[in-house]
């Protein structure tokens, strides 16, 4: 089957982004293919890579990361949620004359058409969050 | 991309004090313009989105409550209102901005049951 799944809360705070990771580990696990992970709302934090949390604790954005490596998953922060909230790749920066950026690696930021694609393109979106 | 899938968008939470409603009508305007079928349902305190007259400058933020008169421009037309959830409130669709269809709790699920994509805001 091919999932997309959506994480509205960001990291930490609430349990979506943990439960969206697991649930997606085990999805793959399972042989099924997972079209898109797309974060919204507060869901966009999990994209920072500035996280530090501490060293005995997981580290939610670098398994993101680790995981869209190993796995080419799309990670897609939403552009318009992100810009509330200071999420900023090169391109974003240089558009809004920030002077810093903060995106995660294997995490993009585009549009909000990516949600409505994943839609289209995948048998179930499942949402994380409230 | 020509699919066309049944897309519900379910809005549960206040129009103020959670940015979840405004967020909500950015994605339900997305995906309009992506010419999707899409359904809006409004449940719980989500039925105060639609109330009439929000005035938001006491509390410095942006009043949305346009955007729901500006759906039918995007072909939003299908406004569900869970009816329980407007009693409890004591709300009528008099009330509201924009006119709706009320719908009993049990035929809600129904309208869920026939979607490909119900997304809960």
């Amino acid at each position: 089957m091919i999932f997309s799944i959506l994480v509205n809360e960001g990291p930490y705070t609430h349990q979506a982004s943990d439960t969206a990771f697991n649930f997606t580990m085990a999805a793959l696990a399972k042989g099924h293919r997972i079209f898109r992970v797309f974060f919204y709302h507060d869901g966009v934090n999990n994209g920072t890579r500035l996280t530090t949390p501490p060293q005995d604790d997981r580290n939610i954005v670098a398994r993101w990361s680790k995981l869209a490596q190993e796995s080419e998953l799309d990670l897609v922060v939403c552009v318009a949620a992100a810009q509330r909230r200071g999420i900023v790749d090169d391109g974003e920066a240089k558009r809004n004359g920030k002077d810093a950026t903060n995106l995660a690696p294997g995490f993009r930021i585009s549009g909000l058409g990516q949600l409505i694609e994943a839609g289209i393109q995948s048998d179930r979106i499942v949402t994380f969050g409230d | 991309m020509s699919t066309i899938k049944k897309f519900l968008f379910v809005n549960r939470k206040a129009p103020y004090g959670t940015v979840y409603a405004l967020e909500s009508l950015e994605v339900v305007l997305i995906g309009a313009a992506f010419e999707q079928d899409v359904s809006l349902a409004f449940m719980d305190d989500g039925v105060y989105q639609l109330k009439k007259g929000h005035q938001t400058k006491g509390i410095g933020m942006k009043g949305f409550e346009k955007t729901y008169g500006a759906l039918e421009d995007y072909d939003v037309t299908k406004l569900y209102v869970d009816q329980e959830s407007m009693a409890a409130r004591g709300l009528t669709p008099d009330d509201l901005c924009v006119p709706v269809e009320m719908m009993p709790r049990a035929d809600m699920g129904k309208l869920m049951e026939e979607q490909d994509v119900v997304l809960s805001f």
